[in-house]
């Protein structure tokens, strides 16, 4: 149990990449929130993360799709996909693993920005009046929002055998499910279609939950989203089992 | 029996790999695959061990049935895939101790020192796998294939790209294990055959071509070589024991 999972969180702690992306992810947060001139914390004057909270979703789409890319592409270069599809595993099981194993690495990556939420909670006037509900909102739907860009990385990489071909579909993908279908909801020809598409960008259901109420409508769509491409990661690993 | 297909059959698109191939392997005996390149060899074994469904026909390993209980009969088979796919950076201990857990295996420790006292990789076990010589990466293949111990090894080309030197030292790890295993290994090299099989099945182009013990093919003086360069160019004909 678990094999594949510890493998992948161990050949990720053994690779440049985890560290890359966490550390890229710090320092580009950690910029925006008090360098950056107009935006920062100090120019704003106010005990708040949102600054970080509104730019994350854009940094993760190059960061999750770094951390996925290697995961079935590298095995079918390497032709191990073989050997593991051979095992007394499913598919589904290895399908997970390596799954949550990419999703610990997220959960560890945004943990480590605890230290800024920290720095702010002291830096609030008096310390401590800071609005926690809706910074617990906002980490919960960064959480929920880059497991689906996880899903959707482990899907592109199941698709090729090139990394980087992995790494181009999978930012492609996560750009337009989070930004695109809701500029193109915004398009007033579009009118009532419009409004739906909207309704199936994360970018809409992240907003809704960062404000800090936790909407089970939201649960369900995040839920329901990485259920979709983690079935399509099934559904292309099977393909070898078609003809 | 150990392995036994009947009329498997794998058609991609409009090309026929494999047509209707029969055969019953007995526990305990090394059998040589032999056929061209493109003959059908690894399809078939890609078949048994539940890479891929066959178009049709049915097979069973041990008396279970290869499609419907793929997982139980993936328990009893240890494969080595042609080319011995290995992940290069991770250490030889790690990868087998990583391959026990997924083939199942109970006690890893013990599982993977045996692994390794049987295919000779005791000097080598705290190496990456990527910075051993062609020969050690196939005995950590061999080791992986047979670390969960496997009743039935599906070995696909297992000597190819070695030396020499490393050719014996490889058939020699495969007639040890082929004393208490069944062992179903693919080749186009005839002293191969004979140096390690009991028995030979021939295809071509999908087909049965032979199907005898070595000792029946060579007995009339003929080369096994010879054998299979007629019986690769003759369609159909088939020879049974």
């Amino acid at each position: 149990m678990l094999s594949i999972y510890k493998k992948e969180v161990r050949s990720f702690l053994g690779s440049l990449i985890a560290y890359i992306v966490m550390g890229v992810f710090l320092i580009l947060t950690g910029l925006f929130l008090w360098f950056v001139d107009g935006n920062s914390i100090f120019d704003l004057g106010v005990a708040s993360l949102q600054v970080m909270f509104d730019i994350s979703p854009y940094i993760l789409i190059f960061l999750v799709s770094a951390i996925t890319m290697k995961s079935i592409s590298d095995e079918k270069r390497l032709g191990t996909l073989e050997i593991i599809t051979t095992k007394p595993i499913t598919d589904l099981q290895i399908i997970l693993e390596k799954y949550f194993a990419a999703l610990t690495l997220v959960a560890f990556t945004l943990l480590l920005t605890s230290f800024y939420a920290y720095s702010v909670y002291n830096l609030a006037l008096p310390v401590g009046n800071i609005d926690l509900g809706s910074m617990l909102g906002s980490y919960l739907g960064l959480f929920l929002l880059a497991a689906c860009y996880a899903s959707i990385g482990l899907f592109a990489s199941s698709l090729t055998d090139n990394q980087i071909v992995a790494l181009i579909i999978s930012m492609v993908l996560s750009f337009f499910f989070f930004a695109v279908l809701g500029m193109l909801g915004d398009l007033e020809i579009l009118d009532k279609i419009g409004r739906s598409l909207n309704w199936f960008s994360l970018e809409f259901h992240y907003n809704s939950i960062s404000r800090g109420v936790v909407d089970t409508r939201d649960l369900v769509f995040f839920l329901g989203f990485i259920s979709v491409f983690l079935g399509g990661t099934k559904l292309v690993f099977e393909s070898r089992k078609w003809s | 029996m150990s392995i036994k297909v009947e009329q498997l059959t794998k058609i991609y698109g409009k090309q026929v790999a494999v047509d209707a191939i029969s055969f019953d392997i007995p526990t305990g005996q090394i059998v040589g695959f032999l056929g061209p390149n493109g003959a059908g060899k690894s399809t078939t074994m890609k078949m048994i061990t539940g890479y891929i469904p066959p178009t049709s026909g049915t097979g069973t390993v041990c008396g279970i049935d290869l499609v419907q209980e793929s997982i139980e009969v993936r328990k009893l088979v240890g494969y080595l895939p042609e080319n011995n796919p290995l992940y290069l950076d991770m250490y030889v201990k790690e990868y087998l101790e990583f391959i026990a857990g997924i083939s199942g295996v109970k006690h890893i420790k013990p599982a993977v020192e045996r692994a390794i006292e049987m295919t000779k990789l005791t000097p080598e076990r705290h190496k990456k796998v990527g910075q051993l010589s062609k020969g050690y990466r196939q005995r950590v293949g061999l080791a992986q294939a047979l670390i969960h111990e496997p009743k039935v090894l599906i070995l696909d080309e297992p000597t190819s790209g070695l030396d020499p030197i490393q050719v014996v030292e490889i058939r020699q790890v495969i007639k040890d294990l082929g004393k208490d295993k069944t062992v179903l290994l693919s080749t186009h090299i005839m002293q191969e055959v004979e140096a390690m099989c009991d028995r030979v099945i021939m295809i071509s182009k999908g087909k049965l071509v032979a199907d005898d013990l070595v000792t029946t093919l060579t007995q009339d003086g003929k080369s096994l070589e010879d054998t299979f360069r007629s019986l690769a160019n003759s369609d159909n004909h088939v020879e049974h024991i």
